[in-house]
């Protein structure tokens, strides 16, 4: 027993050996560097150890600002890209002809890169010295005024972004939920058919709960990854997110690293550490709701 | 509630483009009485499973119509037909209880008809205890052996008193003793409700054991309808012959002239009033009698000794199966020393069919379907 327990650990020992080197040890590493006050990479000195790294970073409006904008960006588009991709996918399992097609096409986005795509969100909808975009003359001709969605008020720069992450989320999700719906096994709605089941019924009572693990899969990825966003925010903003007001958590560890404004890695690993502790608890949360609301076979 | 089927045809078009249909069931024509448990019968591919989804109306026939009583339900919707379905994999929702299973098809209930959930729990409990599952309320499907999941989905088609009641497949889930059991189970609650059943087999001997009457089907064909014991005793056709019957029938290649039937050289049997031809002669495992002075010769290579009786197993050149198997009573004694055994026939056991159509050729005292044969 004793033997083969070591001879366990032997073949675990490579991934472990990296796992502990590239995952482990940088997490414990910020975990230090957040309390290490003023610490300076280049030199490797700090001048003392607490909590004041915390309170810096609590205290900055730009930080306060990109949790906010986090938060209302989680808060839109993890519900919103889960209950469309939904829609689209009890759709497309409906559907015979052109299936295919309609599979591609709404997958594409999954395989365009976010900045190109963040190129034709530009153009979509950013406002020029010689034109308004497409969104605006679609505005003005439904009879209302041009918004400046890139550069303009603040809700419009949120619903770009909302709308630019739902739009990039969204084929994964889709991917996934065609895919559980399609292994749902007929002869339960067949079998439902016979009983006289409403169709309403029938996605309520066999078809949620049965792909119910794959929601609740996407939802929390769909949460932590809504929490870490970052390139979609650069794609349309660009990098200088502070002074237009659209930055996100991670953008602000990026900011405090490397940015104009940077070279903090104690300010960074603080704001990063308090990430990590909004994200765990939110993935807790998800997890004790779905205790209760998720079947698995 | 009697179930009329007319004419009923269910082609499906070819996957090649410009290839002929696929006839999956063709032109069924069968009136099942009220209250009657029947077994469609044929090996896979028969077209017994269309057949009842087309009963149930998950799939619409091409042609023909159905009748439930006097009413037309050739093109009602699965859901107003009033028909209970057990799958063959049961297809109980694992996500809810064996209670919300059994009374999901009450829950569908609107308008009138519309249930309180105590009503709904009553009913459940009723057809629970039908089914001998009332213990077992609680649990979920996955919680279940095979043969109490069985009996859930018999109970959850059950609930709604269904004007017939459809089983694919029912028992081929369990293992053989599990098989046995509720196969009579079966019949027990196909009698205590009365309800008009059909269900697919096959098993030739599950459908035997406890239907009252069979539908032996082939290739999309109905071959032969009656009560088991009929069909197996009169076989319409060579396939019936074969597909009926374990160990299986024996069937040799033979030849009739001047009112004599020969396998190979020996005249094995007088059978008056058939043409000179060429015949396949079906013989069952119990037609065989020892005996050393028989005109049939075979090549003796082995004896199974059951305890009640004893199966001679054999071979002949012209005989179609791998191995002759010949049950006879065990107060015979045969002489495994010996290379050869020696059979004369009952006559009653011996079926000829014809070389060509392989349809079924009476002799002597053997008649048709209807009259107890007898030799």
């Amino acid at each position: 027993m004793e033997n083969r327990s070591f001879k366990g650990w032997l073949y675990l020992l490579p991934a472990i050996a990296f796992l502990g080197l590239f995952m482990i040890y940088p997490l414990v590493d910020v975990f230090v560097y957040s309390f290490e006050e003023g610490y300076n990479s280049a030199s490797q000195r700090y001048f003392g150890i607490g909590l004041y790294n915390y309170s810096y970073v609590l205290h900055d409006p730009y930080f306060m600002q990109a949790v906010k904008n986090t938060f209302i960006l989680v808060i839109i588009t993890v519900p919103v890209s889960t209950i469309l991709a939904l829609l689209i996918s009890v759709g497309l399992s409906q559907i015979k002809p052109l299936k295919e097609l309609y599979q591609t096409v709404f997958f594409l986005p999954y395989v365009t890169n976010t900045l190109a795509v963040g190129l034709v969100f530009m153009i979509l909808f950013k406002k020029t010295a010689y034109s308004d975009g497409l969104v605006n003359l679609l505005i003005n001709w439904f009879g209302g005024k041009s918004v400046d969605f890139i550069d303009g008020p603040y809700w419009a720069k949120m619903f770009v972004l909302c709308f630019y992450t739902v739009w990039i989320v969204m084929p994964f999700k889709i991917l996934i939920l065609t895919s559980a719906l399609a292994s749902v096994n007929q002869d339960y709605y067949n079998a439902a058919r016979v009983d006289g089941t409403s169709k309403g019924r029938i996605f309520r009572k066999i078809t949620l709960p049965m792909i119910s693990p794959m929601i609740f899969y996407l939802v929390i990825t769909g949460f932590i990854g809504a929490f870490k966003a970052y390139s979609d925010a650069v794609a349309l903003f660009g990098t200088d997110l502070n002074s237009a007001g659209m930055n996100t958590i991670v953008g602000y560890v990026y900011d405090m690293l490397y940015g104009n404004s940077g070279g903090y890695p104690s300010y960074a690993s603080a704001a990063a550490i308090i990430l990590f502790a909004i994200v765990l608890t939110i993935t807790v949360i998800n997890l004790s709701v779905s205790r209760r609301n998720v079947t698995y076979k | 509630m009697k179930v009329v089927l007319e004419h009923l045809t269910k082609r499906f078009p070819n996957r090649n483009k410009g290839g002929a249909d696929v006839i999956a069931v063709n032109d069924f024509d069968f009136e099942i009485p009220d209250g009657k448990l029947i077994g469609l019968l044929g090996p896979s591919g028969c077209g017994k499973s269309t057949t009842l989804n087309l009963i149930s109306g998950l799939q619409k026939p091409s042609e023909g119509k159905i009748f439930f009583g006097d009413l037309d339900v050739t093109k009602l919707e699965p859901e107003h037909r009033g028909v209970g379905l057990v799958f063959q994999n049961y297809a109980l929702y694992p996500h809810l209880t064996v209670e919300e299973n059994i009374m999901f098809p009450l829950g569908n209930l609107r308008g009138k008809e519309k249930m309180t959930k105590q009503a709904m729990q009553e009913k459940a409990l009723e057809a629970a205890k039908l089914v001998q599952i009332d213990q077992l309320m609680a649990r979920k499907p996955s919680e279940l052996s095979g043969g109490q999941q069985q009996r859930v989905a018999i109970a959850r088609a059950l609930v709604k008193t269904p004007r017939v009641l459809l089983l694919d497949e029912p028992l081929s889930n369990l293992d053989a003793r599990l098989r046995l059991q509720t196969r009579e189970e079966l019949r027990r609650i196909q009698q205590e409700t009365k309800v008009t059943t059909i269900f697919v087999t096959h098993d030739q001997e599950e459908a035997m054991s406890i239907s009252d009457m069979i539908v032996v089907m082939s290739a999309g064909l109905v071959q032969q309808i009656g009560k088991p014991q009929d069909v197996y005793d009169d076989p319409k056709n060579l396939f019936v012959a074969k597909f009926l019957g374990t160990p299986p029938i024996n069937v040799f290649k033979g030849f009739v002239t001047g009112g004599n039937l020969y396998i190979g050289e020996e005249a094995v049997l007088e059978v008056p009033g058939v043409p000179d031809q060429d015949v396949f002669v079906g013989i069952r495992p119990e037609g065989f009698i020892l005996d050393p002075q028989g005109p049939l010769t075979l090549n003796l290579s082995g004896v199974e000794v059951m305890g009640r009786d004893i199966t001679v197993i054999s071979k002949h050149d012209f005989c179609e199966n791998v191995q002759i198997r010949s049950i006879i009573s065990a107060e015979n004694t045969v002489d495994t020393g010996s290379s050869v055994v020696r059979f004369s026939l009952k006559p009653y056991k011996v079926h000829l069919f014809a070389a060509d159509t392989e349809e079924r050729i009476y002799f002597g005292s053997q008649k048709p379907l209807g009259n107890k044969l007898q030799a």
